[in-house]
């Protein structure tokens, strides 16, 4: 009996996808960000907005992920901006493979952002790097409090947290602050930023992936 | 819910090793899996018989080492274990402090039978 010692990553060929996704978005200096909730917390309507209001100077390319149907790419089309479906068939993530696909045969010269609409999950997409700068986890207000400590990881590996649907605080038993404060319990820098399709907190969000972009465009932020 | 992925994942790269080492016959994998992992491990020790029941890695024996979320201190380099999430530096109190172990998805060793 002997031992091979191994000590690889089990997702390698994904972080190695990644890697190159990764540089390829260096080279062609996007900002990428990976967008991950629960099915229903917002996901999709937080992006109609934020294209709504975006400054068409700045082009935006969306990737939206789903097990089935074609649907939020049709919602999020009506904005003129790129957008691609990536149908899972059943897969509970997106991973670089899928990434790489469904950007293969577009030119990412001239693309400013690339928004990735995970599927709706608070644990598989957590274990895949998709060569984004940044992941952001949504949670409504129509979910428990208690989310960040159940599903920890995803809060531990956002940059942001996005409260969604703040409009409804005043008609479900919510605790916000409590909220924020587990968000905080396991991840004390995450930023985050309230917000509800009414329009609360959109220019804060916003805002926020303009300095990103900007950071971005000036070299300032490198992903590792 | 993705372990079965995570299975393949496994299975794919020892058969990419086996091929460097042929004739000899693995029997067991061990994995590492931090808490921070985002996987489940019984799901993965049950994804794991399933997926390799009829194949060439049917007597494979999985073991995995479990590991916890460890943090260190920037200010006083103090390093603990985080125990329910409180992630605050037990001997100064910065509260932020950086990851050091817990994340892990690795495969560590194989053993073989030559």
């Amino acid at each position: 009996m002997s031992q091979i010692v191994v000590e690889k990553k089990v997702l390698n060929e994904n972080q190695k996808l990644a890697a190159e996704l990764r540089e390829k978005f260096r080279e062609h200096k996007i900002l990428v960000v990976n967008i991950i909730s629960s099915p229903g917390s917002g996901k999709t309507t937080l992006l109609e907005r934020t294209l709504e209001r975006w400054d068409k100077s700045k082009r935006v390319v969306l990737l939206t992920g789903d097990l089935q149907t074609e649907n939020d790419a049709k919602r999020l089309a009506r904005w003129g901006f790129p957008v691609r479906q990536i149908i899972t068939g059943g897969t509970c993530h997106l991973d670089a493979k899928m990434i790489e696909k469904h950007l293969a045969d577009w030119p990412l010269d001239g693309f400013d952002v690339l928004i990735i609409e995970n599927v709706g999950n608070l644990v598989c997409p957590t274990s895949y790097d998709l060569g984004e700068h940044f992941k952001v986890v949504i949670l409504s207000v129509t979910e428990g409090e208690d989310k960040p400590l159940k599903y920890p990881s995803i809060f531990v590996k956002s940059e942001l947290m996005i409260l969604s649907k703040v409009d409804l605080l005043p008609y479900v038993p919510f605790d916000a602050e409590l909220a924020k404060s587990n968000a905080r319990s396991v991840h004390p820098g995450i930023e985050i930023i309230e917000t509800s399709s009414k329009g609360d907190g959109l220019d804060q969000w916003t805002k926020w992936l303009e300095e990103k972009l900007a950071a971005v465009k000036s070299g300032e932020l490198v992903s590792a | 819910m993705h372990e079965l992925s995570i299975v393949s994942s496994v299975l794919d790269q020892l058969d990419e090793l086996k091929k460097q080492h042929e004739g000899e016959r693995f029997t067991k994998v061990g994995l590492r899996v931090g808490e921070l992992a985002g996987v489940d491990v019984d799901c993965l020790r049950f994804g794991f018989e399933c997926v390799v029941k009829e194949t060439h890695w049917e007597d494979l024996v999985l073991e995995i080492e479990q590991i916890p979320r460890r943090q260190r201190c920037p200010q006083c380099s103090e390093e603990f274990r985080a125990e329910n999430w409180a992630t605050a530096c037990p001997k100064c109190g910065e509260v932020e402090t950086v990851i050091i172990a817990g994340e892990e998805l690795q495969i560590a060793y194989v053993e073989v039978e030559e």
